[in-house]
């Protein structure tokens, strides 16, 4: 059941990926993305980590997305007409990137997994245990992006 | 469902995120790619943790979330600024640093 969910998601994920770098259209290359992101919500369920799902769907698929298309309504192109520049290249690069990872795959020889990963209580303790300065050092880096966001897109005076 | 599997799906992810990130010519495609790439690591990482009871990966992964939001707001705040100094949303006409 496991085997059969991974490879219909699996499927869906490169499908929608694909999507997202070759649709012309930017509103449809946005939804494509929507659709990568909730497919990888699916995958943190199958991984026994519903809470990074729900994380996922609410902040990545909820809010970004959100922001990117706000922006894009903004915009006035929204096609491309000419999407790619030197699109052969690119695409040998990165298949070479491709191989170059997935031939260090075979390294990990069935590392046997122990059952999952209990999610909520234990995630919400450490967070707020070990990993308390990190956690705090995020909320400021998450102020000053958003100090930054406003200070680069504020229209200056009389401009 | 093994760790094989995932991480070779991630990886696929990944350079499908690359290809978009190298060749796209509009900000908002490059900016899109480049989520694509972030969430194939967080898949990554969160399969690692999967295969070895590694609970502080979920941590990790949140923490590569909240760092991506943040990444994507000042991404779009710069976009929103090229397009209006620059007048442009295309990658190939903001070459200042060209030699």
């Amino acid at each position: 059941m496991t085997d059969l969910l991974f490879w219909l998601f699996a499927a869906l994920l490169v499908a929608s990926a694909l999507g997202v770098v070759i649709c012309r259209n930017l509103y449809r290359a946005v939804f494509c993305l929507a659709a990568a992101l909730v497919l990888t919500a699916l995958f943190y369920l199958l991984l026994t980590s519903p809470l990074l799902a729900a994380v996922q769907i609410l902040l990545y698929t909820g809010g970004v997305l959100t922001l990117v298309v706000f922006v894009m309504v903004m915009t006035a192109q929204t096609d491309d007409r000419r999407r790619w520049r030197k699109p052969v290249w690119a695409a040998i690069l990165s298949l070479a990137v491709f191989a170059v990872l997935a031939s260090h795959v075979g390294d990990l020889a069935g590392a046997p997994h122990s059952g999952g990963l209990e999610s909520g209580r234990e995630t919400g303790m450490a967070l707020f245990g070990s990993y308390i300065v990190p956690f705090e050092l995020l909320s400021v880096l998450l102020l000053a992006a958003i100090f930054g966001a406003l200070a680069i897109a504020r229209k200056e005076e009389g401009s | 469902m093994t760790l094989q599997k995932l991480l070779l799906l991630s990886f696929l992810v990944f350079s499908i995120g690359l290809f978009g990130v190298l060749s796209r010519r509009h900000i908002v495609a490059l900016l899109l790619s480049l989520e694509l790439m972030f969430n194939s690591i967080n898949l990554a990482i969160l399969a690692v943790a999967w295969a070895h009871g590694w609970l502080a990966g979920v941590v990790v992964v949140l923490f590569g979330i909240a760092i991506t939001v943040a990444e994507v707001a000042v991404g779009l705040s710069l976009f929103l600024l090229a397009e209006r100094i620059r007048k442009t949303t295309q990658t190939d006409d903001l070459s200042l640093l060209k030699g």
